[in-house]
């Protein structure tokens, strides 16, 4: 828990237009990037938000497809909020926050038509690839919805499945690796309201004294593609409208340092 | 199935239902339905149909959750297994723990939490018949379950989505429209403090489009908090008419 | 200043009842000079201070109340009763035994055992603290006939009426000795059952009917009619 002192001085500062860690409104911690650090996934990524950690490691699978899409593979998001990750996270299975950042996450790659699912599919009906994101909350240092949605990112863009095809109605494993297709690069940007005002990445601190949460997540063409509003306290229309407007310019900044052409 | 293989919105401009793009689905609400509970609520929607009923503030169980300076507000979305077409697990999904925590975090700032520290208040809300816009329509009827239950309240709390179909915004989807259509945008507000409490949004929008949607969900949940008001007040006016 | 709502008329958690210059009573807020509902109720205007008349509500405790309490659970200290509040409230073991207490010879339960009822009066309570209660006064204890009816407590005003109206006039005309616990419980003792009868659907129609006026009238009419019809089938 903060203290009443440092909430003060947190509170303060935002008044007097700055932060703890001196970084501006707009500015997002260090992003730093690591492609490819697990060989046993099929896609990896490792994302540092400042201090904040995640790993990603995209499994990609053989699965039966949903029966309202047929024709289309099967995309999973999972968060761990691992126990080594901060002292408030406690072993067992997902709780409702781990559930929340996994659904921001999904929602964003899902709604932004990231994955070419139809192109995953090898029988409709019957046999489809299925794809899961799992991430790994290493280190806890605030805004883990946009670590995890940049890291997801980059695993994905990252991720080569094996060669499948169908013999004789089964399974084969063809020579060779298929690169997973991706045509969409969602990117999220998540606010926290402290004192009325907007800031951007939030760091732990920040967020245990915020009143409210906003996340949200830009497709490559500026599009909107998912919205979350998070945190008990409320938030105006005029707010909801600079924040959409920021996260515009500041998605395709992140994009440019995680789509590298 | 894709997105464009029939018409959700007719050359007249009307939806499949017969709705306008800014028509509410017919609405029935009622207060006071449960006599356990120290507050409950019952609505329909269209054909959603949901029961909210809330027991405290009262001690919190285990002891180790109370909170030394609120009262803890336990919030639990469910559906019933037979409210959709595809029978549902009757085990939490974890559609249902993100929704129980949006609506949870919708709700809390209309309360005063602050008096009644180290208690919790439960709120159950049932949906036992689901046709889209659930979790706004359940913020509406917890809303009222916690006033009935006579919970101290900033505001009441009223929620309403509004969405692209077939190109058009359109407020309050169906479950059809919500998953053949372009976006869906799910907003709550306190309508006396003209704060938002709850947005959330999939689905593809230009920032304008965006700005409209919201437009049109704000105006939806205007429309709603006057039928809200009017069936919390309908549980103690009615009682004159039976006079006679 | 403007107000918005008449005296007596209902209102809904946030409407803005009042502007400017007044103060905040019971069941309202104010902020950035507004003046808002936190229940459904009636507004009710006392010179400057405007205040909500809840119509349902739940029992916060008071110094000087006198309840009704169940006991739950026997402590070492003492009794823990639930009182219908967001508390429960504890009557400490000295309070009710006279010489020294000494736990290991004393039976609590059998003085008061879990499930008895209990009369007794609020002595302490803060929100931090839970409520402590006494027994310690005439007419206070254990409950050992009657009948018990649990109403909403914001209208136990009603049904004790202006200067305890209501309630002389439901105990003249059934002959019954009530005591209004003020979390909600009524106790209710007459010579017969009958007349338990009379006096609940009294209490009842108050709790039903309390927000709207000549009451007091119709309930008195009421219990004529039915004493009437009572003689009758006799």
């Amino acid at each position: 828990m903060v203290t009443r002192i440092k909430q003060k001085q947190i509170a303060q500062l935002i008044n007097d237009g700055k932060r703890l860690d001196g970084r501006e409104f707009d500015k997002h911690r260090e992003i730093k990037l690591e492609i490819g650090v697990i060989e046993k996934a099929e896609g990896s990524a490792r994302v540092f938000l400042g201090d904040t950690e995640v790993l990603v490691g995209v499994k990609v699978g053989i699965g039966k497809p949903f029966p309202d899409t047929p024709s289309e593979g099967v995309l999973t998001v999972n968060v761990e909020l691992v126990p080594l990750a901060s002292p408030m996270f406690e072993p067992g299975p997902p709780n409702e926050d781990a559930i929340e950042i996994a659904r921001v996450t999904d929602r964003g790659i899902r709604e932004a038509k990231t994955i070419d699912l139809e192109k995953l599919c090898l029988q409709p009906g019957k046999t489809v690839l299925v794809v899961f994101i799992d991430v790994y909350v290493l280190n806890h240092n605030g805004n883990l919805i946009d670590a995890s949605a940049i890291a997801a990112l980059a695993a994905l863009l990252n991720t080569k499945t094996s060669k499948y095809e169908i013999e004789e109605g089964e399974v084969k494993v063809k020579p060779g690796y298929n690169q997973l297709p991706i045509r969409n690069h969602p990117i999220a940007v998540t606010f926290a309201k402290i004192n009325d005002k907007l800031i951007v990445d939030p760091s732990l601190e920040e967020e245990e004294v915020m009143d409210a949460r906003l996340t949200i997540t830009i497709e490559k063409e500026g599009k909107i593609c998912a919205i979350q509003k998070g945190g008990t306290g409320q938030i105006t229309k005029e707010q909801i409208m600079e924040a959409v407007k920021t996260a515009e310019t500041k998605s395709s900044e992140i994009r440019k340092m995680v789509v590298k052409d | 199935m894709t997105k464009s293989d029939e018409k959700l919105i007719d050359k007249n401009g009307l939806r499949i239902d017969g709705r306008k793009p800014d028509e509410l689905r017919s609405i029935k609400i009622k207060v006071g339905v449960l006599s356990n509970a120290d507050g409950s609520a019952y609505i329909e929607q269209g054909k959603n149909k949901i029961l909210a009923a809330i027991y405290g503030p009262h001690e919190t169980h285990p002891k180790h959750l109370a909170l030394p300076d609120r009262s803890r507000l336990k919030c639990r979305y469910h559906m019933a297994p037979f409210s959709v077409d595809e029978r549902k697990s009757p085990a939490p999904s974890r559609r249902e723990i993100e929704i129980s925590k949006v609506i949870r975090h919708a709700l809390e700032p209309s309360i005063f939490l602050e008096y009644y520290p180290r208690t919790s208040i439960d709120l159950y809300i049932e949906v036992l018949q689901a046709h889209g816009g659930t979790r706004c329509a359940s913020i509406t009827v917890a809303s009222l379950a916690l006033a009935d239950g006579g919970i101290p309240m900033r505001d009441l709390t009223v929620a309403c989505a509004a969405g692209k179909v077939d190109g058009h915004i359109v407020l309050d989807l169906t479950d059809n429209e919500d998953k053949k259509g372009q976006a869906d945008v799910p907003l709550a507000i306190m309508p006396n403090l003209n704060a938002i409490t709850l947005l959330q949004m999939d689905g593809q929008l230009t920032i304008s489009e965006f700005e409209e949607t919201v437009e049109f969900a704000l105006k939806g949940c205007k429309q709603l908090y006057e039928k809200q008001r009017e069936a919390l007040k309908a549980k103690y006016v009615t009682v004159e008419g039976e006079e006679e | 200043m403007p107000t918005f709502f008449e005296r007596k008329q209902i209102v809904t958690p946030g409407d803005l009842i009042a502007e400017g210059n007044y103060i905040a009573g019971e069941n309202t807020f104010k902020k950035d000079g507004k003046l808002y509902s936190t229940h459904i109720g009636l507004v009710e205007y006392e010179e400057r201070k405007v205040s909500v008349v809840a119509l349902k509500g739940f029992y916060v405790p008071r110094v000087g109340d006198t309840i009704i309490g169940k006991v739950t659970d026997i402590t070492m200290g003492g009794w823990i009763m639930d009182i219908k509040a967001p508390y429960a409230a504890l009557l400490r073991a000295s309070d009710v035994v006279e010489r020294s207490y000494r736990p290991q010879k004393d039976e609590l339960s059998s003085i008061f055992d879990i499930g008895d009822l209990v009369i007794a009066k609020i002595v302490s309570y803060d929100r931090t603290r839970d409520p402590l209660l006494s027994i310690r006064e005439p007419g206070l204890g254990k409950i050992t006939r009657g009948q018990i009816i649990e109403i909403t407590p914001t209208k136990i005003p009603r049904v004790i009426g202006r200067k305890g109206s209501m309630i002389s006039m439901i105990k003249r005309e059934t002959g019954c000795h009530i005591l209004l616990g003020q979390n909600g419980l009524v106790l209710i003792s007459g010579k017969n059952p009958e007349y338990n009868r009379l006096a609940i659907i009294a209490i009842r129609k108050i709790e039903k009917e309390s927000h709207t006026s000549g009451l007091t009238d119709r309930v008195t009419e009421m219990l004529k009619k039915e004493k009437e019809s009572e003689i009758k089938n006799d």
